[in-house]
């Protein structure tokens, strides 16, 4: 064991932590967007919208997220078609490809945790919204939805932990986050035990902040759990 | 005391001991040999539909070995973990186009080397630097500093906001970092994956040993074409070798010998004809 390397190391591979932020956030917030939508036309009652939800859920929860990095990040840029398109401009960056792989991936495990949570509701609750003279689309936003987003945070605090790590692939594409700048020292030290084991405990920080957060919201959200002062 | 004093000479005897069987082990008689190659750095190396390592270097290494009286064995190895796994014993030799540097030095020894290639950059057609990489030399040695920096500098001016695709932990990403380390750099798995970024124009230039390079460009007929001078010496180095753990100094002397016999008798001439159109032995 190498613990001046390590400690040496530690200053080049926080460098990397602005990008490796930056994919978490920016993913988990446009994937929560996406949720949000697929949760909506999985339970909308119209059998296309459904349909088509579903067909997204199962397409990127059935495959591995390397995959479809792949194919967004090489797949796509193959076809002229899309190089001369408007997209191009993103699809061209490796950090838009990441972004969007991540984002899609999210967006559909945390639809199926929301629709479940939705579901979850018990009907009562919304009944007696309706009798008290609520209309559907307010019962919904008052009543269900703080209701529903309750009770997927365990759940989804689970997903979040998952994408902190899932970020890590984003370096199989030229991206230089925390694992990309590892893997890039590796290649000049020949170290990689000692490497990875400081990226490894990068992510555990990360991961314990993220718990944390998780917890705090918990905790936020149930008030009427807690004793009264 | 008494006790002590003959415990520590028993110590110190059982220590002697170990040392002298350590000894013997070491100088066990090879008779297989497991050589490692990346298998995605043709016409070095490559793999075929059937997953088997192919190339110039198995061909040549079955006759290493059949030289050495030893049987080989080939392991497929990711370019990027390529000397720890060797270091760690999971193979005994590497032959993967690696050449010969300072800094791998520091940590696995090396055969004699059994080629040599320049380092040429690539660019598509119909971009202008096709013609910006054009810098009135064809051959740039890098150990003549005085003589390769006009030409580097006006290499580093024509790439200036470019972005450049080389393997990782390749003398082409070495050659970056010492002489280019103002223009963009990226870094890839696999020489195949940037020149895939070459054509969808997500790099603007690949940089890699030239008959590789050479590959990218054949695979991509009419649309991209080699540029510039061939880059030698300096980072680029003096020749690929057989990559060997430094503790098996009796191997290195195996490789030593064969290598210098095959390289004699015309044998690395042939394959590499045979493999790349022209001959890359070292001179």
């Amino acid at each position: 064991m190498n613990w001046q390397l390590m400690w040496d190391s530690l200053p080049r591979m926080l460098g990397g932590l602005s990008l490796t932020l930056q994919l978490i956030v920016g993913s988990l917030a446009l994937g929560a967007v996406v949720a949000f939508a697929v949760a909506l036309l999985r339970l909308s009652g119209n059998r296309v919208a459904e349909w088509l939800s579903a067909a997204y859920v199962f397409v990127f929860r059935g495959t591995p997220l390397l995959v479809q990095i792949f194919l967004i990040y090489y797949g796509l840029g193959q076809f002229t078609l899309i190089r001369d398109s408007f997209l191009w401009p993103f699809l061209r960056e490796p950090y838009w490809c990441a972004i969007l792989a991540l984002t899609l991936n999210t967006g559909a495990y945390t639809s199926e945790v929301l629709r479940g949570a939705i579901l979850s509701v018990p009907l009562g609750q919304v009944e007696a919204a309706r009798a008290c003279g609520m209309s559907r689309p307010l019962a919904f936003r008052r009543i269900v939805l703080p209701v529903a987003i309750r009770q997927m945070l365990p759940a989804y605090g689970n997903e979040v932990i998952l994408m902190v790590k899932a970020t890590s692939l984003a370096s199989t594409i030229t991206l230089m986050e925390v694992t990309g700048i590892a893997r890039r020292m590796i290649a000049q030290t020949f170290a990689v035990f000692e490497l990875f084991i400081v990226a490894g405990a990068i992510y555990l920080v990360l991961n314990f902040i993220a718990s944390r957060l998780i917890k705090f919201a918990e905790w936020r959200l149930t008030p009427y759990l807690r004793a009264r002062a | 005391m008494k006790k002590i004093v003959s415990a520590l000479a028993l110590g110190a005897m059982m220590a002697a001991a170990a040392v002298a069987t350590a000894g013997t082990a070491g100088a066990k008689e090879w008779k297989t040999v497991r050589i490692a190659s990346e298998g995605a750095y043709p016409p070095w190396n490559s793999t075929d539909t059937s997953g088997k390592l192919t190339g110039f270097e198995v061909d040549f290494a079955n006759d290493l070995c059949k030289r050495m009286k030893v049987t080989c064995e080939f392991v497929a190895q990711d370019w990027d973990g390529i000397i720890p796994a060797l270091q760690q014993g999971k193979y005994d030799a590497i032959m993967s186009a690696m050449t010969i540097t300072d800094e791998r030095k520091k940590v696995i020894a090396f055969s004699v080397p059994y080629g040599t290639e320049p380092s040429v950059f690539a660019v598509l057609n119909s971009s202008p630097l096709g013609k910006a990489l054009n810098l009135g030399a064809d051959r740039v040695d890098l150990n003549d500093q005085a003589a390769a920096k006009p030409t580097l500098d006006k290499l580093a001016d024509a790439l200036k906001g470019k972005t450049v695709g080389v393997q990782v932990s390749t003398i082409q990403a070495d050659f970056m970092d010492k002489h280019l380390p103002k223009v963009e750099m990226r870094t890839y798995d696999k020489i195949d994956n940037a020149g895939i970024d070459l054509t969808s124009g997500r790099v603007d230039a690949v940089l890699g040993d030239r008959s590789v390079v050479e590959a990218i460009v054949k695979n991509d007929a009419g649309k991209m074409s080699v540029v510039g001078p061939n880059f030698i010496g300096g980072v680029i180095g003096e020749g690929m070798g057989v990559g060997l753990r430094q503790d098996n100094a009796d191997l290195k002397a195996m490789f030593d010998k064969a290598i210098g016999e095959a390289l004699a008798d015309g044998t690395v001439k042939k394959l590499s004809t045979q493999h790349f159109g022209y001959d890359i032995s070292p001179k």
